[in-house]
């Protein structure tokens, strides 16, 4: 069976700059520095990562990231509640587009 | 799981068994060539700085992840005899730091006669306990003993949550470490000005890499704080070493191949050249010299065509043998390193 997600392929991705090399490098160097330490610590990027990775629903960052935080120390409680926060913003991105349904309605109701 | 892999008679307490799995993984390169690389090949010692003493695999645990095997079904324990080869070895030297391990060393019946005869000695002693022995019946006043004689206690606590503490540990384990704890503080132990000296060791609870030390320290000591009130040190990160109890969780959890890999993809040369074996001996409880901890599980014992028994201990020898390594290496050589006392580089 095909499947259009491999585990094995997250190791491949650097194969992603065989053909613009530029870019990759710049895309490298820029997320590196992303990552770092700064006003934020490495563990409280490494949580927004893994709740990002649930809100884009990437299994490449969901993998990568579940390894990520449990190496910055981060517990499953945290994991969880990272998660949490995704799926309340993506739930409630849903539900305050009600506002323009109902704008709608309203629009072209009597 | 509560017996040792050797009292289920599993095929990796044949200590060639495990040999093999890490010899023959393709996967990564050979330890030895990173070394080469690095032009730290072959690895030779510094010095002889600290002595450790594995007084026995007898343990009142049987941890998932333990390198030692060991258990309340371990009945390997170093002899008073023996520990005599051992303090006249000790006097060969100038270490200044002899480390007490096993399973867990406070069970060895000659322990605390042992922990005298160094005091007397001048030499720094540190217990590597793993802290629910401390509240174990008939050793309700091993804290103040420590206390007394000023001994270093460096003890297990693989996070500072009861989920992942038991989860490897054993059901209840976090609990009684806890206990443990209070009463170590209760005898000065990590106390600020007691000059009585408690550190924590992490280990990661899984098939991952520890985090940075100073920031899961400082996690540790805010929660343990918050939490229980509980005040200690310093915190050592330690990485778990893919043999023993802990190889067999990495194979039977199919996480074998990639945890390899991420130790080698992590191979750090400057934690290579710190390596605690380069500044110590380790000696088994049968009287056994190895470079450490982890090749005395693995019986590979002192090289060079050097005596493997502390009885025929060669001080100046050993000082600057040549280090017997293997690809259970790239354990103590990823990230920041790992060594009995954590990390080893930035």
């Amino acid at each position: 069976m095909v499947h259009y997600y491999d585990d094995a392929d997250l190791p491949r991705f650097g194969e992603i700059g065989k053909d613009a090399p530029e870019l990759w490098q710049k895309f490298n160097a820029y997320y590196g520095a992303v990552f770092e330490d700064g006003a934020l610590s490495e563990r409280e990027k490494a949580l927004i990562a893994l709740a990002v990775s649930h809100a884009v629903q990437c299994p490449y960052c969901i993998d990568a990231y579940t390894q990520g935080c449990l190496e910055k120390g981060s517990n499953l409680e945290q994991m969880t509640e990272a998660v949490h926060v995704a799926a309340a913003i993506k739930g409630g991105a849903a539900l305050v587009h009600g506002v323009q349904m109902r704008k709608k309605a309203e629009g072209i109701s009597m | 799981m509560n017996q040792s892999l050797l009292k289920r008679n599993h095929p990796l307490a044949v200590i060639d068994a495990q040999r093999r799995v890490l010899e023959s993984d393709a996967a990564v390169p050979a330890f030895g060539e990173r070394l080469a690389a690095a032009d730290l090949h072959p690895l030779t010692a510094t010095g002889i700085e600290t002595f450790q003493i594995n007084v026995g695999k007898m343990c009142n645990q049987v941890c998932k992840h333990c390198h030692v095997d060991a258990g309340p079904d371990r009945t390997e324990i170093m002899t008073r005899e023996t520990m005599e080869l051992c303090l006249a070895a000790l006097d060969q030297t100038n270490a200044q730091v002899v480390d007490l391990t096993g399973g867990a060393p406070e069970m060895n019946p000659d322990f605390r006669w042992l922990v005298d005869q160094i005091v007397a000695r001048g030499r720094r002693v540190i217990d590597r306990s793993n802290l629910t022995i401390l509240v174990a019946q008939g050793y309700e006043d091993m804290c103040q003993f420590l206390a007394d004689r000023n001994i270093e206690v460096t003890a297990s606590l693989p996070y500072y949550l009861e989920s992942q503490t038991d989860a490897q540990r054993g059901d209840h384990v976090f609990e009684r470490s806890i206990r443990a704890l209070k009463n170590l503080n209760a005898v000065g132990y990590g106390m600020p000005d007691s000059g009585l000296t408690l550190n924590l060791v992490y280990n990661p609870t899984g098939a991952f890499l520890p985090p940075k030390q100073a920031g899961i320290e400082a996690d540790y000591k805010r929660e343990l704080r918050r939490r229980h009130g509980i005040e200690f040190n310093s915190l050592y990160t330690i990485t778990n070493i893919p043999i023993s109890r802990f190889l067999d969780f990495l194979i039977e959890s199919g996480n074998y191949g990639p945890y390899m890999q991420k130790l080698s993809n992590a191979y750090n040369p400057e934690a290579a050249k710190q390596v605690m074996c380069r500044s110590t001996i380790s000696i088994g409880w049968d009287g056994q010299l190895y470079d450490c901890d982890f090749n005395q599980m693995l019986e590979i014992t002192v090289g060079d065509g050097l005596p493997t028994h502390v009885r025929d201990f060669d001080a100046a020898a050993l000082a600057r043998r040549e280090i017997c390594i293997g690809n259970h290496c790239y354990g103590c050589t990823a990230g920041s390193g790992s060594s009995c006392t954590g990390a080893v580089a930035d």
